[in-house]
C-alpha cells in the first residue's frame, strides 16, 4: 500500500493516528485532576513534539543509517528559522513562502558543511560539523548582524517591506489566511482538549517526513548507506563511491532540519542565534540515541520524551512535591523531598541525565528495544529470528 | 597480451624498496599466483593493482587501459574484483543483501539516488543474488545475519559478492590464510568449482604451497620486491631459484 509493505503500512497508520489524534491522547488526566500537571496535550508542547520529530527523523537518516554522528544540525535548524522570518518580513505572513524558504536554506547550507565535514569520518567528521555549528553561532550572533540582528534575535517590524502583504492582511504567520494560532477548545466531561491549526500544519509535516524516512530506509539508496556504516572498506572494493552517498544523506538530513527550522517560525515568528548554540545540536544527538538509532520509531520516542521530559519534570515545583507526599509521615517526607527536589524543576536535566544513562546501559536500542522486550513478553509465539536479531532494521 | 600488464613498477617506502621494477603479464581465462615469502612484496603489489597504492614509476594495465591514479571503486567498475584476506562483508546486513549490494554496483554504477523505490520491487537484482548463492550452496542461509556465519561461509559469501559482478579479473588475497587444512582444502574445491564453472581470469596472492600447486596454471615468484621467475607449476618445483627463496620452506 502507497509503496510500504503490510508492516510499514501498519507502523505509519499507528504515527498518523498518534500525530492526528495528540490533543486527546496527550490529555488523559481531567483538567481538576492532580495529575493534570501531567498533561501534554497542550499545543506549545504537542509542536515540539512534532517539530523535533522532523528533526530527528531526519538526523536519523544520517545517523543511524550511515553512521556518521553530525554535532552540527542545530546550524540548519537555526538557519531555516532564519530563512523563514525573512520571508515574513520580505514577502507575507503566508508559511507558504516561509516554509520552502528555510528548507532550500538550509539545504544550500547542508551542501557546504557536508562536502568539507565528509572528507573526514569517525570523531574528526562530528569536530568538523560541531565546529561549523559553532562558527555558524558566531556568526549569527555578531558578525552577520545585518542579516540576524545579533543577540536582540530576528523579528518582523512595522516598517519592514512585506511586499506581498495585502490591506488588512494577518499579522502573524498564516496559511493563505488561516491563522496558525487558532484554536478550539472541546470539553467532554472534565476533559478539556486544544485542537490548534498550527499543531495540525506540524502534525502534518511530521507524517510526511516519516512517510519518506520509510521509503529512503526501504530503499537501495537507503541500503547503501546501510553497507557504508557496516563496511565502508568492501563497500569501495565493490565499486559503489561512499562520499556522494553520504553527502546525500546528510543534504537529506539538513532538509528535515531546516523544515523543523522553518516549522518553528511559523509557531512563533522570531528567531535568534540561541537556536544554533551546540546544546542544541546535543540534543538532536540525546533524542536519536535515547529512541532507538536506526529505527524508524525511535525518533519520534526520543523527541518526545525529551520533551515531555523538559516541559513537565521542569514544571514540577516543592509545592508540588509536598502535596504528592503529604500523606507520609513528617520525617519521611522531609526525605522523600529532599532526595527528589534535585530532579524537578530547574533540576531536571539530572533527570534526563539519569533516564539517559538508564536506557544506554539497559536497552542500548533505546525506548524501541524497551517496547520490543514488553512486546516480547505478552506475546507467546516467539519470532523465529537468528542470533544477532532481524536482518531488517526494527521499527 | 595479458588481460593485466604491470610493467617496470618501483615502490618506496622511505628507505626499503618494496618493489622494483616489477613486470607481470596475466593471461586470460588462467589461474596465476603470485607467491614468496613473507616481505616479498606480494600484498604491495596487490595494493597497487587496485588503487590502494601508486607505484612511484612503471604502468599497469587491465583490459587496455591504466589503472593508476584511480580509486578502487573506480577499479572495481573497470572489473577487477577483489578478496580479502580475512573476508570483508557487510556484517550488519543479511546475506542476500551482502550479494545485491555489488548487484546494485554493478548495475548503477559508483553512485545513483534509488532514495523512493523500494528494494523488494527489485526482483531482477533479488534473482540474481539468489541465483549466485545457490550457485556456492548458500541459498538456505540468505536471510541469516552474517554476523553468525562460520568463517568458512564468511569467505563463499565474499566470493559469491565478487562473482555477482562476473569481473573480469578476480584477485584474491590469501585466500586461506588462517584456515585449518579441511577449511582450506574447502576454499580450493569452491575456488576450482568457479573456475570450472565461469573461466574466471584470478590472480592468487599466496603463501600455502599447497593451495598454490593444486590451482594454478601460472605462476610468479617475488623476492625481495622482484620477479625470481615466472613458469608453470611443474618447472616452479624444482626451480633452484625459488627453493634458494624460500630456504627450504617449500614442502612440495
Amino acid at each position: 500500500m502507497i509503496g510500504l509493505n503490510k508492516k510499514d503500512f501498519g507502523l505509519f497508520l499507528i504515527v498518523c493516528f498518534m500525530a492526528l489524534a495528540a490533543p486527546i491522547l496527550l490529555n488523559p488526566f481531567p483538567v481538576d485532576s492532580a495529575m493534570s500537571d501531567f498533561n501534554a496535550g497542550y499545543p506549545a508542547l504537542m509542536q515540539k513534539f512534532a517539530i523535533f520529530g522532523i528533526v530527528v527523523i531526519g538526523f536519523n537518516i544520517l545517523f543511524g543509517l550511515t553512521g556518521y554522528l553530525s554535532f552540527g544540525h542545530a546550524a540548519f535548524l537555526g538557519a531555516g528559522s532564519y530563512a523563514a522570518v525573512w520571508m515574513y518580513k520580505l514577502l507575507s505572513f503566508n508559511v507558504i513562502f516561509a516554509i520552502p524558504a528555510s528548507i532550500i536554506v538550509a539545504g544550500l547550507l547542508s551542501v557546504v558543511i557536508g562536502h568539507i565535514s565528509l572528507r573526514r569520518s569517525g570523531i574528526y567528521f562530528s569536530i568538523l560539523t560541531l565546529a561549523f555549528a559553532q562558527m555558524s553561532y558566531a556568526l549569527a550572533y555578531s558578525v552577520l548582524t545585518p542579516i540576524t540582528n545579533g543577540e536582540t534575535g530576528l523579528q518582523v517590524y512595522n516598517n519592514d517591506p512585506q511586499v506581498l502583504m495585502g490591506e488588512g492582511a494577518l499579522a502573524e504567520p498564516h496559511l493563505f489566511g488561516l491563522n496558525l494560532n487558532n484554536l478550539t477548545k472541546v470539553q467532554v466531561g472534565g476533559w478539556e482538549f486544544t485542537f490548534e491549526v498550527g499543531y495540525y500544519l506540524c502534525a502534518i509535516f511530521l507524517i510526511l517526513a516519516f512517510y519518506m524516512s520509510i521509503r529512503i530506509f526501504r530503499s537501495p539508496f537507503g541500503m547503501m548507506l546501510r553497507a557504508i556504516k557496516s563496511n565502508q572498506n568492501r563497500l569501495n572494493y565493490t565499486g559503489v563511491s561512499p562520499k556522494p552517498y553520504t553527502l546525500a544523506a546528510f543534504i537529506i538530513s539538513g532538509l528535515y532540519a531546516g523544515l523543523a527550522g522553518g516549522l518553528m517560525a511559523a509557531m512563533d515568528p522570531l528567531t535568534g542565534a540561541e537556536r544554533m548554540f551546540w546544546t542544541e545540536s546535543g540534543e538532536i544527538v540525546l533524542m536519536s540515541i535515547l529512541g532507538g538509532v536506526g529505527t524508524l520509531i525511535g525518533p519520534i520516542l526520543g523527541a518526545g520524551a525529551i520533551e515531555y521530559m523538559s516541559a513537565i519534570v521542569s514544571a514540577i515545583t516543592s509545592a508540588d512535591l509536598k502535596s504528592w507526599f503529604g500523606w507520609l509521615p513528617d520525617w519521611l517526607e522531609t526525605i522523600v523531598i529532599y532526595v527528589l527536589y534535585p530532579f524537578v524543576g530547574k533540576g531536571w536535566h539530572l533527570t534526563l541525565g539519569v533516564v539517559f544513562m538508564l536506557v544506554v546501559i539497559f536497552l542500548p536500542g533505546g525506548l524501541v528495544e524497551g517496547g520490543q522486550r514488553i512486546g516480547k513478553l505478552f506475546s507467546r509465539k516467539k519470532p523465529a529470528t537468528a542470533p544477532g536479531g532481524s536482518a531488517t532494521p526494527a521499527e | 597480451m595479458g588481460i593485466l600488464e604491470v610493467k617496470g613498477v618501483n615502490k618506496r617506502f622511505g628507505g626499503l624498496q618494496a618493489l622494483g621494477d616489477v613486470n607481470l603479464s596475466v593471461q586470460e581465462n588462467t589461474v596465476h599466483a603470485i607467491i614468496g615469502p613473507t616481505g616479498a612484496g606480494k600484498s604491495t603489489l596487490l595494493n597497487c593493482l587496485v588503487g590502494k597504492l601508486i607505484p612511484d614509476s612503471g604502468s599497469v594495465m587491465f583490459d587496455g587501459q591504466s589503472v593508476l591514479g584511480r580509486k578502487p571503486f573506480e577499479i572495481n567498475q573497470m572489473g577487477i574484483s577483489r578478496v580479502f584476506q580475512t573476508p570483508e562483508i557487510f556484517t550488519d546486513l543479511s546475506v542476500i543483501e551482502n550479494v545485491m549490494i555489488p548487484c546494485f554496483a554493478k548495475r548503477d554504477g559508483a553512485f545513483r539516488m534509488h532514495a523512493i523505490e523500494s528494494v523488494s520491487s527489485e526482483k531482477g537484482i533479488r534473482e540474481q543474488a539468489e541465483t549466485m548463492l545457490a550457485d556456492v550452496n548458500m541459498l538456505d542461509k540468505r536471510d541469516m545475519h552474517t554476523a553468525s556465519l562460520s568463517r568458512g561461509d564468511k569467505r563463499r559469501l565474499e566470493m559469491a559478492m565478487c562473482l555477482v559482478q562476473d569481473p573480469k579479473l578476480l584477485l584474491l588475497d590469501e585466500p586461506t590464510a588462517g584456515m585449518a587444512r579441511a577449511d582450506t582444502n574447502n576454499t580450493i574445491d569452491l575456488l576450482k568449482e568457479i573456475k570450472e564453472k565461469r573461466n574466471i581470469t584470478m590472480a592468487i596472492i599466496e603463501h600455502d604451497m599447497h593451495v598454490v600447486f593444486s590451482m594454478a596454471e601460472r605462476i610468479t615468484v617475488l623476492a625481495q620486491g622482484t620477479p625470481l621467475v615466472e613458469d608453470t607449476p611443474d618447472n616452479i618445483k624444482g626451480h633452484p631459484k625459488v627453493r634458494e627463496a624460500y630456504l627450504g620452506e617449500a614442502q612440495v
